[in-house]
């Protein structure tokens, strides 16, 4: 038993911290996510030059080859700072499917060019009527000589307006919700018959939902074996995303504390009335709660335990990071009273990113009803 | 104890009903919907509520109130908020308007109430200061005597709507040398006053709700005052139990929970819609079951004040369980619009719902959580009820 990072982990969260504190300011991060991309590609380039978008492919196609646990230092510190650049989009889900996709040649060709900062990527998977199932697909694939014609509609697909290439889900055989039939398949966003409209969410990213009218693209799968990979990803996604929501919680808390600390009514600072000490309290044991299940998730994954065993943790993890992320969310726009209301400080923009992250790849309460059913039998 | 409606009752109830079809139609209900148009519809619908002699129920029936019994404003309420139209804006009517009735001169009373109950001036309320939140009566903005004139100095903070405000009911500091409370006076600005300056304050849900109000140097009639001077804080504390009652929003979450239920058959996940799924249902009737009891708090307290009671500290228990009640409902209505309640612009990826309630449903969500906050915040509230009513 070791919860120690090792000393290049911590380096590494370091690296990211130093880099958080000192270029993510909140009027830095404000005008970072008011340019038209959302993002800054000067940062992005430090990033590739720091070697943080080669995290997690292995050192064969050039990568630092690391887990779920290097994963979480980074997210974290990007929790912090609210770093919009997309780490998670282009790396986490296009970079992860791409990589466990069978194209050997073009995960070689592609992946390159992601470590170097060179490729923006992004994933298609929701639909409008899909809600939070990934199965639920009614985008088509019909082969074509030796690629595919794609036909639907995509929404709120992350980075998409940046990306050049985008990976989509779409179904080759079988009903709507059928987990069978589903294949994932490449394409430049540029190609013929793709029509990117671009709207923001709340935390300021630029997302676009994506009609395909008979646009060409080529399978990076087998078909069938796409849902299997869209859950492998998701599941690396809701680890590092959880992390990044305890970055925020911590952060939250302590920008809470302070503030407390220097408010002052009835003559004192409001953090000495013991009703709001001991919701404090509550706010530190949640976030710590959710700090253990992260540490618990990545550790089983890291071990590379059964499936089952993983997928449940991170169900586990889905609930207890959502459950925190509200109640530290709420409390803190709260006890900051009418400050907390305001656009300007940066209390609302961190709780509306919990939001988000709460919703990714399903919210707490469809994480729960799938831990239920997981746990009737283990 | 007798819960059923009398014949009269009954009678009231078809009237109100038959008033609303052509005072809240489809169209108006479509202009409410359009963000930044408050004032716009208001006015109107206001102006129609007055036509019909409704505007101020709860003023003195000799100042132009309706002399409705409790269950008559239940009735009333309840109806208005089932075809979804709003309640009125709250200073002129719910807030200044009382205090005139109860406190203002002869000739405040004539000058002002009519024109409140028509809708001539928009109010906006300036209590809170950077320094003055929960601690209200630490107010330093000072009015000091010039003649026939106040001079007033100082700053108001979260002025909800005075950027299209005419007139500011307004606490001032008239006495710096005694009790907190005891230095306070209650005075009527207007707004177009020279010296006067409103900033916009931009929140969490992007919007232009409220605002920072600086007084320089601003000359107000002493006629203005209401009451006495230095007796302020007991006109404003009777003013803010009315506030609290009316926050409580019981008729409105009903429609609200009726709405979501709704939605909730329309929203599918893996071909199961919403109003299927055990989590959610569990949630939902939390909630209901919570607001079930809470409509009958509010008619016990209804009951009591057409006794001649309050409202008093009991409006603090329904402002503390009407707003979580609101905000539970707001959170579940993010919640049921999935990804979509992400959504800054309406996008038309939400047309599967048939409407769109994404959008809608993250600007309630974000700007729902003021609800905590303004008119006392809980932890205020509930100081308020271990003292006076616990006895603590």
């Amino acid at each position: 038993m070791n919860f120690e990072f090792s000393q290049e982990q911590q380096m590494l969260k370091d690296s990211v911290a130093r880099f958080v504190q000192d270029e993510y300011g909140f009027e830095a991060r404000n005008k970072i996510v008011a340019k038209q991309a959302g993002f800054s590609q000067e940062n992005w380039n430090k990033f590739a030059e720091l070697g943080w978008l080669s995290i997690p492919f292995s050192e064969a196609l050039g990568g630092f080859g690391g887990g779920p646990v290097d994963i979480m230092m980074v997210m974290e510190e990007f929790g912090k700072g609210l770093v919009a650049e997309p780490f998670v989009a282009t790396v986490l889900m296009f970079g992860g499917l791409l990589d466990r996709g069978n194209d050997d040649e073009l995960k070689e060709e592609l992946i390159a060019k992601i470590i170097e900062g060179q490729l923006q990527g992004a994933v298609a998977f929701a639909e409008p009527q899909s809600r939070f199932e990934l199965a639920d697909i009614a985008t088509t694939a019909v082969a074509n000589g030796s690629g595919f014609i794609l036909n639907g509609r995509k929404s709120l697909v992350l980075n998409a307006m940046s990306a050049d290439k985008l990976i989509v889900s779409a179904r080759v055989t079988g009903e709507q919700f059928d987990e069978d039939g589903i294949g994932l398949f490449i394409l430049d966003a540029s190609t013929a018959g793709v029509e990117r409209t671009s709207l923001r969410l709340m935390d300021g990213q630029v997302v676009a939902t994506i009609d395909f009218d008979n646009a060409q693209a080529q399978a990076i799968c087998e078909v069938g074996d796409g849902l299997a990979l869209l859950k492998a990803m998701s599941e690396t996604v809701m680890m590092a995303q959880s992390a990044e929501a305890v970055g925020i919680m911590q952060k939250l808390n302590a920008t809470t504390i302070e503030y407390v600390k220097t408010r002052k009514q009835f003559g004192v600072a409001i953090g000495s009335f013991q009703a709001l000490q001991h919701r404090m309290v509550d706010m530190f044991a949640a976030c710590e709660q959710a700090k253990s299940m992260v540490y618990r998730a990545v550790c089983i994954a890291e071990d590379g335990r059964p499936d089952l065993e993983v997928t449940k943790n991170i169900a586990a993890l889905k609930v207890k990071a959502g459950q925190s992320g509200r109640l530290i969310g709420s409390e803190a726009m709260q006890l900051h009273g009418g400050m907390g209301m305001t656009d300007e400080l940066d209390v609302g923009h961190f709780a509306k990113r919990l939001m988000m992250l709460n919703m990714s790849f399903g919210d707490m309460d469809y994480h729960q009803q799938k831990f239920i059913e997981m746990s009737k039998s283990a | 104890m007798d819960i059923n409606y009398s014949e009269q009752d009954l009678a009231f109830r078809d009237e109100v009903r038959e008033f609303l079809v052509e005072a809240w139609t489809a169209e108006h209900a479509a202009e409410a919907r359009v963000p930044g148009q408050f004032k716009p519809v208001h006015v109107a619908w206001e102006k129609r509520l007055h036509a019909k002699g409704w505007v101020a129920p709860g003023w003195p029936v000799e100042h132009g109130g309706t002399g409705w019994s409790p269950t008559q404003s239940y009735i009333f309420e309840t109806e208005r908020a089932a075809v979804g139209a709003p309640d009125v804006s709250p200073f002129g009517l719910k807030m200044v308007g009382p205090v005139i009735c109860s406190f203002g001169s002869e000739e405040q009373k004539k000058h002002f109430l009519p024109r409140i109950r028509n809708n001539d001036d928009w109010w906006c309320q300036g209590y809170s200061e950077t320094g003055a939140g929960s601690d209200l009566a630490s107010l330093q903005t000072k009015a000091v005597r010039d003649g026939d004139d106040y001079i007033i100095n100082g700053a108001k903070i979260w002025t909800t709507y005075a950027q299209h405000a005419d007139w500011m009911f307004c606490l001032v500091r008239t006495n710096s040398e005694c009790k907190p409370q005891q230095g306070i006076s209650f005075i009527l600005i207007d707004m177009t006053s020279p010296g006067i300056t409103v900033r916009p304050i931009y929140t969490i849900d992007g919007e232009h709700h409220l605002n920072e109000v600086i007084f320089d140097d601003v000359r107000v009639p002493v006629e203005n005052r209401i009451g006495e001077e230095n007796k302020g804080w007991t006109y404003a504390k009777s003013l803010l139990a009315h506030e609290r009652t009316a926050i409580a929003g019981v008729a409105d979450s009903k429609r609200h929970l009726a709405d979501i239920k709704v939605l909730a058959s329309k929203e599918v996940n893996a071909g199961k819609a919403m109003i299927d799924d055990p989590a959610f249902l569990q949630r939902l009737s939390d909630i209901e079951i919570e607001l079930m009891a809470l409509e009958y708090t509010e008619l016990r307290v209804l009951d009591s004040m057409a006794k001649g009671n309050g409202p008093g500290t009991e409006s603090s228990l329904l402002k503390l369980k009407g707003t979580e009640i609101q905000q539970r409902l707001q959170e579940l209505r993010i919640d049921l619009a999935g990804y979509h309640g992400a959504m800054v612009q309406e996008d038309l990826s939400t047309a599967q719902l048939g409407h769109s309630f994404g959008d809608a449903a993250r600007r309630g969500y974000m700007f729902g959580r003021a609800a905590t906050i303004y008119g006392g915040s809980d932890e205020v509230q509930k100081n308020i009820t271990a003292k006076y009513v616990l006895g603590l």
